[in-house]
């Protein structure tokens, strides 16, 4: 301010001394900090939210993988899940009836490639097959660089539950109790109690055969997905992978005795001799079936399309082999076909990231040497 | 040679379009790794905005280069400029590494690089569990800086703004932020 203004009016206003303009001025300042720092804050916060960091027990994908690591020893750089299995190579060529369904080009009729893995349920990759009920098939059509379409099957027909809450109640309650080394069947029955439809399951896996191989077992995409074909117009489908060969079964006493290994050396053999085949056949929902609930299976009477047919001719160990690296998440999807509104189904997607991440990290980092196969002899 | 006090108008474009799509892509990464129903989405709009602010940066940097920007205040302390320097450099880094880092993650994981459910771009490295463990940890660990950076960005964007009241703010605000900042 120029003081020494002639024309300035001698007069100095009673209420604004420049002592009270800057006095108003600091409290501005302090105000205007105040409000900086309130939205530094509170962005900060909305992202600590967002990544799971505050805001108390949402169920997130890291949540769900630590509950099954929590239920067993580390197995570093196996899967967290379906640890043991194999891999195995292929092709896959669709049928006109496929193509009809489903804009895919897996169904275009030209044989498109196929790398796949067998597994058998649970987080121990050196578990015996013989004790194993769920047995899975993971494939992946399509290589680098080309649309690809992923999934992963299971010899169950249906889901244990519907939802991904109930899903990791499951696995809180298979919690192994430190004094049995076992579930704790109190804490089974509650869960049973508030999720009923799991003892479907429960009674699917005491009483469904067991069959002998993986080459004669059926396995089903259980989540439904919507086919879209070439017109844009979708239909919701389940699919199942079965078996041109016929179903053996493996009776108490043959799976008694079976080796802990059989699984792999009766590929191995069967794969020595030519190789294996599935149709996959495709389900199309009716008006009213449950296609968000992969709990209610669909009734048997629905009309079902043989889409395409799956060669398998190739096997090897997966701590060398090409899937050992690949994440089979169901929502890797091509054009053609796209997710449902299952809850599970989006779970899995993001569950299977969680477990991917985890276990090439320790790869990478020298842990996950039993899952490589450089483990030093002993 | 003229100094101007202004970003030109295409910097003030990218400014505040990438700024809402960062933050968006900020929100969207930390959301879809964590949640188990909105992954699907999220991810599907996660890989094309990334690829987009990466065509962004590159016309941002362009056009960086080719006009001078308007200078800081001389009254602001040095460490101040040479934060605001430094801080600028490592938004633009960030910006530039963040989707060229999460496209080399997908190709070393042997993910499909997806754009839209018809459209892939292809891989830029081979499968590899080293290379996609070592990427996955720097996508996830500078998203976080980047984050962090953003925040001091615009606090002290907003110290400019509110309390040195210095033309800082203005020189990046819109036309209408400039009026108002002048009628003050």
């Amino acid at each position: 301010m120029n003081e020494s203004d002639p024309h300035r009016p001698s007069v100095v206003p009673p209420v604004d001394t420049s002592a009270a303009i800057a006095k108003r001025e600091r409290r501005r300042q302090l105000a205007a900090l105040a409000g900086i720092g309130a939205i530094a804050l509170g962005s900060a916060s909305a992202f600590a939210w967002t990544a799971g960091w505050i805001g108390g027990d949402r169920l997130t994908a890291q949540r769900i993988v630590g509950a099954m690591e929590a239920n067993g020893p580390a197995h570093p750089g196996f899967r967290r899940n379906h640890a043991k299995g194999v891999c195995v190579s292929g092709t896959f060529r669709g049928t006109p009836q496929g193509q009809a369904l489903s804009s895919a080009r897996a169904f275009s009729g030209t044989p498109v490639p196929v790398l796949g893995r067998f597994s058998i349920g649970g987080p121990n990759p050196h578990g015996a097959d013989n004790t194993a009920r769920v047995r899975s098939m993971a494939l992946q059509f399509g290589g680098p660089g080309e649309p690809q379409w992923r999934m992963a099957m299971n010899s169950f027909p249906f889901f244990a539950v519907a939802t991904p809450q109930a899903f990791h109640q499951q696995i809180l309650a298979k919690r192994p109790d430190p004094a049995t080394g076992k579930p704790d069947p109190v804490a089974m029955e509650a869960f049973l109690a508030a999720h009923p439809q799991a003892r479907e399951f429960g009674k699917w896996a005491k009483t469904a055969p067991w069959s002998d191989s993986w080459a004669n077992t059926q396995y089903n995409s259980v989540n439904a997905f919507r086919f879209i074909d070439a017109d844009g117009t979708e239909r919701f489908v389940r699919w199942s992978m079965q078996p041109r060969l016929p179903f053996h079964a493996l009776d108490a006493e043959e799976r008694e005795r079976a080796d802990a290994d059989f699984l792999a050396a009766d590929l191995h053999a069967r794969l020595a001799h030519g190789p294996v085949h599935w149709d996959m056949v495709v389900t199309l929902a009716a008006p009213g079936d449950a296609v968000d609930d992969p709990s209610q299976p669909w009734p048997d009477t629905r009309e079902q399309v043989v889409a395409g047919t799956l060669t398998l001719v190739h096997a090897e160990p997966q701590a060398t082999g090409e899937c050992r690296d690949v994440n089979f998440d169901p929502l890797i999807l091509p054009p053609g076909v796209a997710a449902s509104g299952d809850p599970i189904l989006a779970a899995r997607s993001a569950a299977y990231s969680q477990s991917f991440n985890r276990r090439q990290r320790e790869i990478a980092l020298g842990r996950g040497d039993a899952a490589t196969g450089t483990e030093p002899t002993r | 040679m003229n100094i101007p006090t202004r970003f030109n108008p295409t910097a003030r474009w990218l400014h505040w379009s990438m700024a809402a799509m960062i933050v968006s892509m900020l929100f969207i990464g930390v959301g879809m790794v964590t949640s188990i129903s909105a992954r699907p989405w999220l991810i599907d709009l996660h890989r094309p905005l990334g690829i987009a602010i990466l065509l962004l940066v590159v016309l941002r940097l362009r056009n960086r280069m080719r006009h001078r920007p308007p200078a800081l205040p001389s009254t602001l302390p040095h460490w101040q400029k040479t934060a605001a320097r430094a801080s600028h450099w490592l938004l633009y880094g960030l910006m530039l590494a963040m989707p060229l880092i999460g496209w080399a993650m997908l190709s070393a994981g042997g993910y499909p690089v997806q754009m839209s459910p018809s459209f892939a771009l292809p891989p830029i490295l081979p499968q590899d569990v080293t290379l996609y463990a070592a990427l996955r940890a720097a996508h996830g660990w500078l998203a976080y800086l980047l984050f962090a950076t953003v925040l001091l960005h615009l606090s002290a964007a907003l110290l400019h703004a509110w309390v040195y009241r210095d033309g800082v703010f203005q020189a990046m605000a819109g036309r209408i932020r400039q009026r108002v900042g002048r009628e003050r």
